[in-house]
């Protein structure tokens, strides 16, 4: 391999990593979605830093719940209602829907690192 | 197939349509927890027309208005009808709950009105649909839950039978099924305790108290208790609703029956991917809708349901 392949590999290289970080965003970003549809949670396990927003949108014909016992509980959602929680403390948090008990998710948050930290 | 081929005799569609129809309107005859079915609808009419005889009606979902049915208060409408128009004048009614789509008032109010059309009273069960108000329940147990246990069950006599309205909807657990609680099982064995086991026994619940499809949380986790204090009983019928459509099953002295939605038929089991409102044509709707008589004939043991579709 000569020099001027290996430094072009580097540069590739740097560019994909930038392109992970980048496309990485959403889940250190404010926001992220979870559809209700099909009595399922969509996606049923989803992972965020800590001082992520998660936002549920009811998307059937039918109203649901979204219920963390002792973490968080929905009013009942009716079709295209949407409920928000700010995750701001690490851990599992298993829920689920109090009208269709079958239906259960989980959100995994991690410890935020560096400067975004929110609980610092 | 050819067009021909078409023309000869009914389509697959048509005769699938005929036994539905046929289905509807069988009438059960229970003797000794053996099911016969003696005929449909106008023969088992006929049968209905001595003995003492309540209606059920389920699943109103009043403020629902989605294309499954843009108009539950217009069908319940129908429903209320075809209840006025019995030959036979029924005890009472049961309602198995889902009276409302969100726990408003508003929607109680069209219920109610609607409903005390049918110059009947009324026995109430919750459906999940009716304690989804801030309070929880609070809304209904003021409506409904007079003279009622917990979050609204109770029992009372009528024409020698006993009838009990059993709760469980309330303090569902993640994963599981329908629910009934300790508490209200407790309520429920000291309520049986030194009954004759040949008096008849009716008990309803919105979730059905068997294992319908767990998949879709159609069944009841605790159910098997509640059955266990019921089993020494000769006649035993667990009446249902919630999943919106006519299903039966018998295992020894206890039949098990769910009732059709005034509202919005749901998928059989399985057979879509959930439980949703089920868009079928404008013109096969009320096919699928409708209300459900049961018939006690004294002295013979016999437990006959029939269930009537809108059209």
């Amino acid at each position: 391999m000569t020099k001027k392949t290996k430094s072009l590999t580097n540069s590739v290289i740097t560019g994909v990593v930038a392109l992970v970080v980048f496309t990485a965003t959403p889940t250190w970003a404010d926001d992220v979605a979870v559809k209700i549809g099909n009595f399922t949670f969509g996606p049923q396990e989803l992972k965020v830093k800590s001082g992520t927003t998660v936002t549920w949108t009811n998307e059937d014909d039918i109203p649901h719940t979204v219920v963390s016992p002792n973490n968080f509980r929905s009013k009942p959602l009716d079709s295209e209602d949407k409920y928000s929680f700010t995750f701001s403390t690490p851990g599992t948090y298993k829920y689920f829907c109090s009208l269709h008990p079958h239906m259960t998710g989980t959100i995994v948050v991690e410890a935020a690192t560096g400067s975004i930290t929110p609980q610092q | 197939m050819s067009t021909d081929d078409h023309e000869k005799g009914p389509s697959r569609r048509k005769v699938l349509e005929c036994m539905t129809w046929a289905g509807t309107g069988v009438l059960w005859t229970v003797a000794g927890g053996v099911p016969t079915s003696l005929g449909i609808i106008d023969e088992a009419l006929a049968q209905q027309s001595k003995g003492f005889t309540f209606l059920q009606i389920s699943d109103s979902h009043m403020g629902f208005d989605k294309p499954a049915n843009p108009n539950t208060k217009g069908t319940l409408e129908e429903s209320i009808g075809r209840v006025k128009a019995l030959t036979v004048k029924p005890s009472f009614m049961i309602h198995t709950g889902d009276i409302s789509h969100l726990s408003k008032p508003a929607e109680f109010d069209d219920a109610d009105r609607i409903i005390s059309d049918a110059r009947l009273d009324v026995h109430y069960v919750p459906g999940e649909h009716d304690i989804i108000d801030e309070d929880q329940g609070k809304l209904y147990r003021e409506r409904y839950g007079r003279g009622t246990k917990g979050a609204g069950w109770y029992s009372f006599d009528a024409d020698g039978v006993h009838f009990i309205g059993l709760v469980n909807v309330v303090d569902l657990k993640a994963g599981g099924l329908g629910n009934l609680g300790n508490e209200q099982l407790e309520w429920l064995e000291d309520d049986l305790k030194g009954r004759s086991a040949s008096q008849p026994i009716v008990v309803f619940a919105h979730i059905p108290l068997w294992t319908v499809y767990p998949d879709w949380g159609w069944g009841t986790q605790d159910s098997a208790r509640a059955l266990e204090y019921l089993k020494r009983f000769g006649s035993v019928t667990v009446l249902n609703g919630h999943i919106h459509q006519v299903m039966q099953k018998v295992e020894g002295n206890v039949t098990f029956h769910t009732a059709r939605s005034t509202a919005f038929p749901q998928p059989a089991p399985g057979s879509a991917p959930s439980p949703g409102p089920m868009k079928v044509p404008d013109d096969k709707l009320r096919t699928m809708l409708g209300i459900a008589s049961v018939t006690f004939k004294q002295n013979e043991q016999r437990l006959a349901i029939i269930d009537t579709p809108l059209q």
